[in-house]
């Protein structure tokens, strides 16, 4: 349970025999064993259970027991695998020098080039493809909630992309632009009764000037220090938010926040509503859907921006801000705009997500807004591969989809009995996994670049030359 | 000596100071337009620190750095906030261990090398998002010029390669070529030829006479290797301790007791292998 | 004046639990430059297990003298969560040595999330009471208002303790090999690892160190306070790293002022002016130390290389 093996086995790989032994295997297995039962003391061992006021404990040594064995059998697992990829790498084939050198830039090209329309014709045709696959609209309203939430996160992962993958500033609290646009627009619209369509503009330039009020202060930090302040920032605003209450309604948060509308048509069953005037049959699910494609144009907006704006100055400039910051001020590159600029931009779609979270919820809470939501953002744009398009958008349906998945494994029930609930165990796997994705591909899914500007031939450029940021 | 008639950058009593440290200890010199200027000294003499004083890494502790521009103005650069030393004074720089965008392919290194006038022409973004306005051509002009550069420093066939592919001898090359799309009236080169071969520090040579000769710039550069020195430069400056010992043409300076004792050192066999190598 | 003499040893008390804690981001971050952000989840963590042992001694095994089932869960919590120290570290990050910079960082992000969910999962998500441990006060004098300046057991216990593992502690860093190893990695690892130092084992040892502070720090918590949850990590965390940077991180001396200050600000904080906000005072401190003084009241200030 606390070790994923993938983490072991590269801490582990240089110390292993080239063949198989199978008593130091044992030797080995018993050793992380122990150390499982270690670990397991007494915090599984024990459960604390509560009645009135007092604890008492209820043993688990089975449980214990367990994982001890499962321990012990993958660690054996482990030392056969890379005994037999020793004895593979042992023996290289003829190619594979000159594989390694060409084969990858052309692989990159080849899926971009059919990935990015693929996912393109998906996501827009996504609610007829359900529709037909589900065959009724009612039916497939959970797969396009799904999709709605995942298109939240996609568009949130390219709005902090713009922070710590071009501009390479490590945000923490990317979460508090976030809250501002979905604060701005329920405040707007419940006090003074302003419209989505005036309040959504409006939230994203509230929210870009909240990027750039926190940046101001962060401008001469770096590294830890500076993911750390972020994470203060996002905590601040989130605290605000539930103490505020004469403005923010505290805890509780604002409900009843006006519904989207069609371009002023409300999707209502009566006079004037949305299925009336274009003639259709009432149904809940036109709203919905209208909510997808909705968010699904803000995302395409946001990526849309991004990559015209890679291709202009201010975005060769975040990029070389990244690459070395001492550089860009000795080619009279103003540091400080450029900074801000990154961070106004990546704040200004964090809060049209905002505003689209909160009219698509009809109510806001600061719960909404921890820092786990800043973390799995930041997730996202890390797995998918810092400064790479597509491959937040494929971390994106990983991580938010992925935990979906395991909320219908439901058969696992029959193995660990009735009151076995997976979705528990969505967190705790979140938090390994992003240790896992750290050892296993710290620079994400696709970590290559891709260049700006071309002379004669794209080539993408290797993750390994393209530096992470000072933030 | 045109570096008394007709100054480019004229540094003061300049004083730096790091806790009580002394860097640089009342140090003037005058920079001539249109010169070579070799700044010399054994290794903590507190070269470097001129440069970031110069090109506005570090404030002076004391002094002042006056850059006479060719209208006449004269630009006091202890003052200019860092990033205006390169885009208003027209001073760019070279870094001793070269930091280049290495993410970056050479034609990106040369267009941020641009970002200024880039922008300008952008409109600050918004037109250039909207694609009004005349970024297109400038930027196609921006690529020109980056093609020029990139053929003068002989390294056009590997425009769309990353900075960091590059072998160092061409990283350091590079890092002048993107120097100068800043159009310097002062390029500052820490140490050029540090770490090159032969070959490749007489090809630095030429590219930094042919610079001198065709674009009106100047050139200051910090550098160890004596031979670059008395070849190219006309008027080298020997710091050692953070002051100044010895100021003059190459011929004047190498001939110097007090720089031969303090920047060779006291050994005697090293005095004569340096000597034999310079000339004397 | 009463309160205030009240709140300051409050103050103190709370104040040394954070510097505790304080220690191990200092240590850590000296040693690989990380901010180990796990560590306050590795506090929490200490707490439920000193929890566990503390009804096994006094309800299972009839321990009766409170002093001494403290002093045995002690010494098993400093113990296990060592342990955790050590495996956390083997685990999620010395693999990512010499991997990109912000790796670890995200790594340690990950860890703390695995940490509290395991712990909810586990032991469940409500709060944990313990029954009543020491509830003996001195009375140390009494104001005009009737109001009693009291110094608790507890509150002795937890100085005292915290002062002479802090002793100890001190000793070990300054006057033996491991801590001459541990200063030589701070200053330059590769060289070290040149001199036959065994930079594995001294980090690994660090984290180790730094995980059995904690679970002094998780104890005398839960002494304390009386209560844990599982979400208790996250916010004391922030607070002790807080401390760290204040008092200069890299520097013991000042991780434990640091603590104190940061103890003292929020009790008073709560005392005078909102309780409502004092954590928003606290990661102001915290956003405000960063930003302008970055290298705290004993640090080394940084010079920007060229």
């Amino acid at each position: 349970m606390n070790a994923p093996p993938i983490t072991t086995a590269s801490a582990e790989s240089p110390a292993l025999p080239n063949r198989f032994d199978l008593t130091a295997a044992i030797k080995d297995g018993l050793k992380t064993a122990l150390i499982m039962l270690g670990l397991s003391i007494p915090i599984l061992a024990y459960k604390t259970d509560q009645s009135g006021g007092d604890l008492w404990l209820s043993p688990r040594w089975g449980l214990v027991a367990i994982l001890c064995a499962l321990v012990f059998g993958l660690r054996i697992l482990l030392h056969a695998f890379m005994a037999t990829k020793a004895a593979r790498e042992a023996t290289p084939s003829p190619h594979q020098a000159t594989e390694f050198v060409h084969a990858e830039p052309n692989a990159f090209q080849k899926t971009s080039r059919f990935a990015i329309p693929f996912f393109l014709g998906v996501a827009l045709a996504f609610p007829v493809i359900i529709y037909f696959i589900q065959g009724g609209l009612n039916e497939s309203r959970y797969w396009v909630d799904l999709g709605i939430l995942i298109l939240t996160y996609v568009m949130l992962g390219w709005g902090l992309n713009i922070v710590v993958g071009l501009a390479g500033l490590l945000d923490l609290g990317y979460v508090a632009f976030y809250a501002v646009g979905a604060y701005s627009y329920a405040l707007l619209s419940t006090t003074f009764g302003l419209s989505f369509w005036i309040c959504l503009p409006l939230a994203g330039i509230l929210a870009g000037f909240w990027g750039m009020i926190l940046g101001f202060p962060v401008l001469r930090l770096r590294g830890d220090y500076l993911a750390i302040v972020t994470l203060a920032f996002g905590e601040i605003i989130r605290l605000v938010l539930i103490n505020w209450t004469d403005l923010t309604n505290g805890g509780a948060g604002i409900s009843s926040i006006p519904r989207a509308t069609f371009f002023g048509l409300p999707f209502t069953s009566g006079e004037g509503g949305f299925a009336q005037t274009f003639g259709l049959e009432f149904n809940g699910m036109h709203r919905i859907i209208f909510l997808y494609y909705l968010i699904l144009a803000l995302a395409l907006l946001t990526n849309f921006v991004t990559m015209r704006l890679r291709k202009l100055p201010v975005g060769r400039a975040w990029e070389a801000l990244r690459e070395d910051e001492i550089a860009c001020r000795s080619l009279g590159i103003n540091t400080t705009n450029v900074k801000l600029t990154a961070f106004a931009i990546g704040a200004m779609f964090g809060g049209f997500a905002g505003s689209f979270f909160a009219v698509r919820q009809g109510f806001v809470s600061p719960e909404s807004f921890n820092f786990l939501e800043s973390a799995i953002i930041l997730a996202i744009v890390v797995l998918g591969g810092m400064g790479s398009q597509i491959g937040v958008a494929i971390a994106a349906i990983v991580l938010v989809g992925g935990p979906e998945i395991l909320r219908n494994l439901t058969f696992l029930q029959a193995v660990f009995g009735s009151g076995f609930d997976p979705n528990e165990y969505r967190l705790l796997l979140f938090g390994a996994g992003m240790v896992a994705m750290m050892v296993w591909r710290p620079r994400g899914l696709i970590s290559e670049r891709s260049p700006t500007v071309i002379l004669k031939e794209r080539k993408a450029i290797s993750g390994s030359l393209v530096k992470e940021g000072h933030g | 000596m045109r570096w008394i008639q007709d100054p480019l950058l004229d540094v003061q009593h300049l004083t730096m100071r790091f806790g009580g440290l002394v860097a640089i200890n009342d140090l003037s010199f005058k920079v001539g337009r249109g010169d070579i200027t070799a700044l010399i000294g054994p290794n903590g003499a507190g070269k470097t620190t001129v440069f970031n004083c110069i090109t506005g890494f570090y404030k002076p502790t004391e002094g002042l750095i006056a850059m006479r521009k060719p209208d006449g103005s004269n630009l006091l650069l202890e003052r200019l906030p860092g990033n205006s030393i390169n885009w208003k004074a027209k001073v760019a720089r070279t870094f001793q261990n070269i930091r280049l965008f290495s993410g970056m392919t050479l034609l990106e290194n040369l267009l941020v090398a641009q970002h200024n006038p880039l922008m300008l022409s952008s409109g600050y973004t918004f037109l250039g998002i909207l694609g009004l306005g005349g970024y297109r051509t400038a930027e196609k002009e921006a690529i020109e010029k980056a093609k020029f550069w990139l053929e003068k420093t002989r390294l056009i066939d590997r425009a769309d390669d990353p900075a960091g592919d590059l072998p160092y001898g061409d990283q350091r090359r590079l890092e002048i070529a993107r120097a100068m799309c800043t159009d310097p009236l002062l390029l500052c080169l820490d140490e050029p030829a540090a770490g090159l071969n032969p070959r490749e520090s007489l090809e630095l040579n030429n590219l930094l006479l042919s610079i001198r000769k065709d674009h009106g710039t100047s050139l200051l550069l910090i550098e160890h290797d004596m031979s670059v020195v008395m070849e190219i430069s006309d008027h080298v400056v020997v710091l050692d301790y953070g002051t100044k010992i010895a100021d003059g043409t190459p011929s004047e300076v190498k001939s110097d007791p007090r720089v031969i004792a303090a920047y060779l050192g006291v050994d005697d066999e090293e005095v004569e292998q340096v000597e034999a190598e310079i000339g004397v | 004046m009463e309160i205030f003499v009240q709140q300051l040893i409050n103050g103190l008390t709370l104040g040394s639990i954070y510097g505790l804690i304080a220690i191990g981001y200092t240590m850590v971050f000296g040693i690989i430059g990380m901010v180990n952000f796990a560590h306050g989840d590795v506090f929490m963590l200490s707490a439920f297990i000193a929890l566990i042992f503390f009804l096994i001694f006094t309800t299972w095994l009839g321990i009766s003298s409170v002093v001494l089932a403290l002093l045995f869960v002690l010494v098993i919590a400093m113990v296990l969560t060592s342990l955790w120290g050590w495996a956390i570290e083997r685990i999620a990050y010395r693999p990512l040595r010499g991997s990109f910079r912000l790796a670890p960082l995200i790594s340690a992000i990950g860890v703390s999330i695995f940490l509290s969910n395991f712990v909810q999962v586990a032991q469940g998500a409500r709060n944990k009471p313990t029954p009543p441990m020491i509830g003996d006060v001195i009375v140390l004098f009494q104001g005009e208002s009737g109001y009693n300046v009291a110094l608790s057991y507890k509150q002795i216990i937890i100085m005292v303790t915290t002062a002479v593992l802090l002793t100890i502690f001190w000793y070990l860093v300054q006057k033996t090999s491991l801590g001459r190893a541990q200063r030589a990695c701070e200053q330059d690892r590769k060289m070290a690892a040149l001199l036959g130092i065994n930079v594995d084992r001294t980090i690994s040892l660090t984290f180790v160190i730094g995980a059995a502070l904690a679970a002094v720090a998780g104890t005398m918590y839960l002494l304390y306070y009386g209560v844990v949850s599982f979400n208790d990590g996250f916010v004391p965390g922030v607070k002790a790293f807080t401390a760290a940077v204040l008092g200069g991180i890299g520097s013991l001396p000042g991780a434990v002022l640091g603590g104190l200050i940061i103890g003292l600000i929020e009790v008073f904080w709560s005392a005078y002016f909102s309780i409502e906000y004092k954590d928003v005072a606290a990661f102001s401190i915290l956003a405000i130390v960063l930003i302008f003084m970055p290298s705290g009241i004993l640090g080394r200030p940084e010079v920007e290389k060229v």
